[in-house]
């Protein structure tokens, strides 16, 4: 690693056209690295597995050259969890860098957003009030968090505009309804039946089983929809970092642009709770990480989407080969991710005293 | 960021100081209003005149006399005392942790004192076979006291020592592992999972003085680091740069705090369980009363927070009669609404 720099580094500007931009080759390098990543692991993840498949094998079944028996086994059975682990980890990570954007708060996350919140309050309804029969099916239990999830993070969405969004009155306001959630979904387990409490809470921390085609197409296209939204809109978002008054010199519309980008942040997260369940963590760390990779001030949108993707499909990949009893993806994520952001800021720490 | 905001609020002529004193004495009264009411009110009520009876008077042979003496002292008392313990606690927990980390959402669980205490417990659990509360709440004095160790041990490794952003995000990696690892015990096994269950609604129910001294110990120690801290606070918020100009030892400062918060909460939460929230909503109520200066601001949080949960747990003896509702869960959905909205009016500023 180079030592930090002295005076601000210059940045070459570049123009194409009406845009431009800076260029920033150590932000490229480390964006594309961890999309290669992404993909190794997303291939591996498919390799993988009770019946084991070389990777040369895996990429020419995917560029559609492969066998027969091999095409079964990636398409059919391992590609919908590999894939629906991308969508979730890109999803969540996004989501999250907007969350911590707008509210100017490293410590916000979709989960004071209340999506996280309300699905897991409405999954642990239905799985303990429900009998755990009727509308439990894994396909109506979903659903129904996701309605749940989307409705209380439309609710703090609303709750928070008051002539536009704020970023503090935002977090206040999403941590007061989260807290009423956590509440409602400990009053739920409480009261429950032992043998519905253990089914809630393996729903609570994620996982990526059993997924099928329907589920990851329906995601993939939401998921294209919004993250062009996001890219094209993150643009403007540049200059709200040095505050409303600079942006809005700048000819930035800030409060369109905010809301709009909360928006997605909820969506995203929406699309990432019906992907996998509520993953703790992923949205709310990966930023962070992605932050002190990337050595941005501020939370960069895709590459903290990418390693989103990476900590998710990495640690189900964990959870699959190296570990004893299978634990959901959502535990492995947060015992994997804490601990490397704690490496992260220990070591930026000792740099800054040597 | 600290903005003075005496000008338009303090009426000419009325000392503002006279009026934060009014205000204490105001909530010293309240609180002792509410402890009155958690005697007399429960699955069975009691009359102020029996409870006075239960205290101070001699049973007797009385079948009935003796029975209410029972409930009162084994039962009433130590539940209010607890609570009002507790809350104290929580309170200037969550004041302290929002005015070291300078974060708006900050709560007493930022620096793992939760996690760890819960971790612990359920470890205790599935290791020992532990049953009685009594019992696990030593582990989780234990787990919470080394979350928080590690958490500032790590934060203050190097030159960053203090960064109050490196101290929020180290306390959330540590959060986040140790939650993890309690699902992961607690997912395979389910006799732990029960347990840990009615641990995580938080409440001040079925604990016994022993606990409840030893807590109040570890928390009179945290309250007196707590008060010599506050002046300091006051001066880190105006900036590091500026503190260190003004003669303040941030590190000292920053270490004393934390400190403070850790034997709080951590002894809060070993002995009721993981209240969430309650720091955090008392911190922001306290700081619309008072302004600012963390010699007041401290001061209304631990009364407040004091208060609150006291009413929070007699609530939850009556919503559902004659079973109980856990006071954590009751601060939170009667609590969480009534912030939402003073948020909306725009009551609460950044610390």
């Amino acid at each position: 690693m180079t030592t930090a720099p002295e005076a601000p580094e210059l940045h070459r500007g570049v123009r194409v056209g009406g845009w431009s931009w800076v260029w920033r080759p150590w932000t490229v390098l480390v964006t594309v690295v961890l999309a290669a990543l992404t993909f190794l692991i997303f291939c591996v993840s498919i390799a993988v597995g009770d019946f084991t498949i070389e990777l040369p094998a895996v990429f020419r079944t995917l560029i559609g050259q492969g066998e027969r028996v091999d095409e079964f086994v990636v398409m059919d059975l391992r590609m919908p969890r590999a894939l629906i682990g991308v969508i979730a980890g890109v999803a969540l990570g996004i989501s999250g860098a907007l969350t911590q954007s707008i509210a100017r708060n490293a410590l916000a996350s979709p989960d004071v957003l209340g999506i996280t919140g309300g699905a897991s309050a409405t999954a642990v309804f239905v799985v303990t009030a429900g009998g755990g029969s009727a509308i439990g099916s894994a396909f109506g239990l979903s659903t129904a968090a996701l309605t749940g999830g989307l409705l209380t993070g439309l609710l703090v969405y609303f709750m928070a505009w008051k002539k536009g969004i704020d970023g503090f009155r935002l977090i206040l306001i999403g941590v007061s309804v989260s807290a009423v959630m956590q509440a409602l979904t400990t009053w739920l387990l409480v009261l429950a039946d032992i043998r519905d409490v253990a089914r809630a809470q393996r729903w609570l921390v994620g996982s990526l089983d059993s997924r099928s085609w329907t589920e990851v197409w329906a995601s993939v296209w939401i998921m294209a929809v919004l993250v062009v939204v996001v890219l094209v809109v993150a643009f403007q978002m540049q200059p709200m970092h040095f505050g409303d008054d600079v942006a809005a010199g700048l000819g930035v519309r800030y409060s369109a642009v905010r809301a709009v980008l909360l928006l997605c942040a909820v969506l995203l997260a929406g699309v990432a709770v019906s992907a996998a369940g509520p993953v703790p963590f992923v949205a709310l760390v990966a930023p962070q990480i992605a932050m002190r990779l990337v050595r941005s001030p501020v939370p960069p949108v895709i590459a903290s989407g990418l390693f989103g993707a990476v900590l998710l499909i990495g640690s189900d990949l964990i959870a699959r080969t190296v570990l004893p009893n299978d634990l959901p993806v959502g535990v492995v994520t947060a015992i994997i991710g804490g601990p490397f952001l704690l490496y992260l800021l220990v070591r930026s720490n000792l740099r800054r005293a040597a | 960021m600290v903005v003075e905001q005496r000008g338009p609020e303090a009426a000419p002529g009325e000392s503002p100081h006279r009026r934060r004193r009014l205000g204490l004495a105001g909530l010293l009264v309240l609180l002792a209003g509410a402890a009155v009411l958690s005697l007399v009110i429960g699955a069975r009520s009691l009359t102020p005149a029996e409870v006075w009876q239960g205290l101070f008077g001699d049973p007797g042979d009385d079948q009935r006399l003796v029975e209410i003496t029972l409930i009162v002292q084994t039962l009433r008392v130590p539940r209010t005392v607890l609570a009002i313990v507790a809350g104290i606690g929580l309170g200037v927990a969550g004041a302290l942790i929002q005015g070291h980390t300078r974060n708006p959402i900050a709560d007493t669980g930022l620096l793992g004192v939760n996690s760890g205490a819960s971790f612990a417990v359920v470890l205790s659990i599935y290791l020992l076979g532990l049953q009685n509360p009594v019992h696990y709440m030593w582990f989780a004095f234990l787990g919470a006291a080394v979350a928080g160790a590690v958490v500032f041990g790590l934060s203050s490794l190097g030159r960053g020592a203090g960064n109050p952003l490196t101290l929020a995000l180290a306390g959330q990696g540590v959060t986040v592992f140790l939650a993890a690892m309690t699902t992961a015990v607690a997912l395979g096994d389910k006799q732990t999972l029960d347990v840990l269950r009615f641990w995580n609604a938080g409440s001040v129910q079925g604990v016994g003085f022993d606990v409840i001294t030893v807590a109040s110990i570890f928390m009179g120690v945290g309250l007196v680091l707590a008060l010599i801290n506050l002046p300091v606070i006051n001066l880190l918020n105006l900036g590091d740069d500026v503190a260190r100009g003004l003669g303040v030892n941030i590190a000292a400062g920053r270490t004393v705090g934390v400190l403070a918060v850790t034997l709080l909460a951590g002894a809060a939460t070993a002995a009721c369980g993981p209240i969430a929230f309650l720091g955090l909503m008392v911190a922001h109520v306290a700081r619309w009363l008072t302004g600012p200066d963390y010699r007041w601001l401290v001061p209304y949080a631990g009364l407040l927070g004091a208060g609150v949960l006291l009413l929070g747990d007699i609530a939850g003896r009556l919503v559902v009669r004659p079973a109980e509702l856990q006071a954590g869960i009751v601060i939170a959905l009667l609590g969480a609404p009534f912030f939402a909205v003073l948020v909306w009016l725009g009551k609460f500023r950044q610390a």
